[in-house]
């Protein structure tokens, strides 16, 4: 079972999705495309990203719009989709009173796997995530870490097409963190399972996927590859001043030029094709301001999500 | 070479079509409660009557003198009044924590996360009740009615209480249902397995002390709908062909139980959901 070999076709889609919790409005007019492969599902806590996933996974009927998941209606096959996908949640989830190895046997037979081919495939995927040791152990005394990887093992036991991975690295090490990362472009670029990352983390989206779908307050603010979506930026430079920041800002802002606030008290300064450095002296040579330090950068992630969800 | 691939690999095997996964919910759990020793013993505890009685079926049908033990209809209708003790023992003990434990562990989301529907996860978990409650209700009757037959080596009572084997498998049937809907329903309502026992036995108890205090102020039985327990002991008269023991209309109990089975799969309708919305 394989995902569709036609790899323009995007693995899932939204079209005009609402999504309203009573009066709460969760996803406005939600439209968006997941190519194969990973794809970063970016966005601030509260902007529907996880929602975004449960109506994707049928948890959640949208008030208006279609969805399509691995070519199928979510509306009309839910149970077909669920077959060939894999959905790690944000929150802890487990059986009461198993281990891990019957845990995720258990997950695999749920998901139609004949009961001796999920045993083996529940030690095999508990090997791959980095529990072969601890897998006779009852989840409840795991750590925080290693109740994420096993959420990732009862994701991945059914050999999923498609993968939901909902905040992976949540509560994790930096160690672990990592392994959870190279876990996941293992499994998008050598295992050849698509994935949908959420996360509120740019660089885990970054390391991750080369595509990435950002939300803000219920609706996408931008969707795209990562490298193109930078390209789009103007040109970049880091500045430090000595005087009045926020009147330096707002003349910069004055001639329309964006500024975003970086480490290290620089400012991250975004100027227009018809523009150069000079006219940034200008500015800080009207306003009396020293420039301590200008140098070219290139555009973030970082910079992509703030000009699309509107931050300074 | 390494002796063990270690790393993920795709799956080709064989796929089951959905609509099976209740059976692999039901199954777990019986393993589960069967795992626990307390409620073996529970169990064992439940066929004690079949054997009491069995040893009574021998004598009675072997020494003429104790004809006065031979079993009619009375016989089989005791016989589930007195299991009733064991059906709430079961209940409690394997019901209680069914959904409850799934709430508090976050396990719904990853239960329909499968291919599975809400109605199957539901069908998993009354098959683990149901299971049970008819292995302390349907099954020794049962067994009972074929020790008779062996004992008295002739088919004589079953052929002239031929209903006797229809109303034993409806009234367990009545018995289970009721009691397994109601603790599941329970169940779904809180994040603790004791919780939902305690609220299954509160209603039960309650209801028939509320009715046995309305007795005793109007000195009647027509009220007797208002109890759990009075209302399966008429239903259960009805079936079994003998007279009610209470002054309500028959039907009045028989509607309650049917209330009471559709209410708690409106609440497990409401409940099970693989994401809980607060408004």
């Amino acid at each position: 079972m394989n995902a569709p070999d036609d790899t323009t076709q995007p693995v899932a889609s939204v079209e005009r999705v609402t999504v309203r919790y009573g009066t709460q409005l969760a996803l406005s007019d939600v439209a968006a495309d997941f190519s194969t492969g990973a794809v970063g599902l970016l966005g601030p806590n509260g902007a529907g990203k996880s929602t975004l996933l449960k109506v994707l996974l049928g948890f959640v009927t949208p008030t208006s719009g279609r969805m399509q998941v691995l070519g199928l209606d979510v509306a009309e096959r839910p149970l077909d989709i669920r077959a060939r996908l894999g959905y790690m949640p944000e929150s802890d989830g487990h059986i009461p009173d198993m281990n891990a190895v019957s845990f995720v046997a258990y997950c695999g037979q749920l998901a139609g796997l004949p009961e001796s081919d999920a045993m083996q495939r529940a030690h095999e995927v508990l090997y791959y995530v980095g529990l072969g040791e601890a897998r006779y152990r009852n989840i409840e005394t795991y750590s925080t870490g290693m109740k994420q990887r096993i959420k990732l093992a009862q994701a991945l036991v059914h050999d999923p097409d498609l993968l939901f991975l909902d905040e992976p690295t949540n509560g994790m090490d930096p160690k672990g963190r990592d392994e959870m990362l190279e876990l996941v472009v293992d499994l998008a670029t050598r295992k050849g399972v698509n994935l949908i990352l959420s996360s509120h983390l740019l660089p885990d989206v970054e390391s991750t996927c080369a595509r990435v779908v950002v939300m803000h307050q219920g609706a996408i603010a931008t969707q795209g590859s990562i490298a193109e979506l930078k390209e789009r930026r103007r040109q970049v430079f880091e500045i430090r001043i000595k005087g009045d920041r926020e009147t330096f800002v707002q003349a910069l802002h004055g001639i329309g030029v964006e500024c975003h606030d970086a480490e290290d008290d620089l400012l991250r300064v975004f100027i227009n094709d018809d523009q150069g450095p000079r006219d940034l002296f200008a500015v800080a040579t009207d306003h009396e301001i020293q420039v301590r330090h200008l140098r070219p950068s290139v555009p973030t992630l970082e910079d992509v999500f703030a000009e699309a969800i509107g931050e300074e | 070479m390494p002796i063990h691939d270690q790393s993920y690999r795709r799956y080709a095997g064989q796929r089951e079509a959905p609509g099976a996964a209740w059976l692999v919910i039901a199954r777990t759990g019986i393993k589960a409660a069967l795992s626990k020793r307390l409620f073996l013993w529970v169990m064992l505890g439940a066929w004690g009557q079949f054997f009491v009685r069995s040893v009574v079926f021998y004598l009675s049908a072997n020494f003429p003198s104790m004809d006065i033990l031979a079993p009619s209809v009375q016989t089989f209708r005791q016989f589930f009044e007195i299991q009733w003790i064991f059906v709430f023992f079961v209940t409690v003990y394997v019901g209680s924590g069914l959904v409850a434990n799934d709430r508090r562990s976050n396990a719904l989301q990853i239960y329909l996360s499968k291919p599975l529907t809400r109605v199957e996860y539901v069908a998993g978990k009354l098959g683990v009740l149901v299971f049970f409650l008819l292995g302390v209700t349907l099954l020794p009757a049962l067994a009972l009615l074929l020790v008779q037959i062996m004992f008295s080596a002739s088919l004589s009572f079953v052929v002239e209480n031929l209903f006797l084997l229809p109303a034993i498998t409806l009234y367990a049937l009545v018995q289970v249902l009721l009691a397994a809907f109601t603790i599941l329903a329970l169940s779904s309502l809180s994040n603790s397995a004791r919780y939902a026992g305690i609220l299954y036995a509160g209603m039960v108890l309650f209801s028939n002390a509320v009715f046995r205090v309305l007795q005793g102020f109007t000195s009647s039985t027509e009220l007797a709908w208002l109890s759990f327990q009075a209302n399966q002991d008429q239903v259960g008269d009805v079936i079994f062909r003998l007279p009610t023991r209470f002054e309500s209309p028959w039907f009045m109990s028989a509607l309650m139980i049917l209330v009471v089975i559709g209410l708690s799969a409106w609440v497990l309708e409401r409940r099970v959901r693989g994401v809980e919305v607060m408004t």
